[in-house]
């Protein structure tokens, strides 16, 4: 298992009161986001586990993507990964920070 | 609640507890957030789930209390490891605690084969816990109408619960299809034949021979209203409910041990069309249902 980190700036702070958002699963090309809240308002930290190893470059994109068109400030994001594609990741993420955004169910 | 028809087989773990209890009342037990992740995939260089595979917690169906679970079939194929087992363990001896009946939505394919020891155990002590629980009274509800059916170890729980309620898509059993054919040949059992598949553990047959008890369309409000139903039945298990189980599979297997086919027990059961029953919607399957099906004791 490979175990990336990830530490951020992220300028535009998450929105929402929710406490934490799980989204996905993981199955093969497929992951979950757990999706919490994190100490530094204006800071992404982003914890990646994944049997896929050797694409730190590739996740390190992906997650720059994610901070430059979403409001990621604050939270606290963990990946399980079971060998997903770089779109469903970005994916994930979008409904992850969504899902966090939202009233209580 | 929308009114638009949701799917029990296409729907995830947490969606179907969202679906089954009523709004805001569920509280989950060892959330994701608590990472009680398995301690034996990663040996295996295998990737963790936050929840193992299962959600367990607390909530209310139409006002009734009840410890609610759900298994998560894409994960592993639903499979029991350690965790996961300890969860619903726990889970079923709370309710004994509580008294509060249990409903488990089953999706799964048995134990899981990197933590198979501590797996077979896990199914051993929720067979225990659950028998247990409902020799206090609890009712245990199970529900089967997912991706991966009920194989397996979680075929055996099943087996322990009060009331099954099933669909087309659920399939119940010990031994799966690949397996059997594994061991006794492709004579025996063609597990890429479909259609032999569900004929044979399919939601429909299992309830005409009495090994569940409700049957309805894969729809997540059906399921709802179904559990509703079964946690209105009598809670009863003692030796007298074993001993008339014990005696009607004794008659099950003098009447139907030499069929070769699910579709010979239909016709020996009364049913003038058995190859009807396949395509026959819920409500057509329940008028045979309510005239042929084979009666159990609350045990199976």
């Amino acid at each position: 298992m490979e175990i990336l980190h990830f530490d951020i700036a992220a300028p535009v702070p998450a929105g929402g009161t929710r406490a934490m958002a799980l989204v996905g699963v993981v199955a093969s090309g497929n992951l979950e986001v757990l999706v919490e809240r994190g100490d530094a308002p204006d800071r992404c930290a982003i914890e990646i586990s994944t049997a896929a190893h050797g694409f730190r470059d590739l996740w390190d994109a992906v997650v720059a993507d994610f901070v430059g068109r979403r409001a990621a400030g604050g939270l606290r994001i963990a990946i399980n990964d079971g060998g997903a594609r770089p779109d469903t990741v970005s994916l994930r993420l979008a409904q992850g920070v969504r899902m966090i955004e939202e009233p209580e169910a | 609640m929308s009114n638009i028809r949701q799917s029990w087989y296409e729907a995830g773990a947490r969606e179907r507890i969202a679906a089954l209890v009523d709004p805001r009342s569920f509280a989950e037990f060892v959330g994701p957030e608590c990472r009680e992740t398995s301690p034996h995939l990663g040996i295996f260089d295998l990737p963790a789930q936050f929840d193992d595979g299962i959600v367990v917690g607390s909530g209310s169906i139409v006002g009734t209390p009840v410890l609610v679970a759900a298994q998560e079939g894409r994960f592993m194929g639903g499979a029991f490891g350690e965790v996961h087992g300890a969860k619903l363990t726990g889970l079923l001896r709370a309710a004994k605690a509580l008294a509060r009946d249990v409903v488990i939505a089953f999706d799964t394919g048995g134990v899981r084969l990197q933590e198979a020891n501590a797996g077979e155990i896990a199914i051993a002590e929720i067979m225990r816990a659950a028998t247990e629980a409902r020799i206090a009274g609890v009712r245990v509800v199970g529900l089967i109408g997912g991706r991966a059916g009920c194989y397996g170890g979680g075929g055996l729980i099943a087996g322990c619960c009060s009331t099954l309620i099933v669909s087309e898509q659920g399939r119940i059993s010990v031994t799966g299809p690949e397996v059997i054919e594994t061991n006794k040949g492709v004579e025996e059992f063609d597990s890429r034949d479909r259609a032999l598949v569900w004929r044979t553990m399919g939601g429909k047959h299992r309830t005409l021979i009495g090994g569940a008890d409700m049957f309805v369309d894969d729809d997540a409000m059906a399921f709802r209203e179904a559990a509703r139903a079964a946690l209105a039945r009598p809670a009863r298990l003692d030796i007298d409910t074993l001993v008339a189980e014990q005696a009607r599979l004794e008659r099950r297997i003098a009447q139907f041990g030499e069929m070769p086919d699910a579709s010979d027990i239909w016709r020996s059961l009364g049913i003038d069309d058995p190859q009807a029953i396949p395509d026959m919607p819920a409500t057509g399957f329940a008028t045979i249902v309510a005239q042929y099906r084979e009666s159990a004791d609350d045990a199976r």
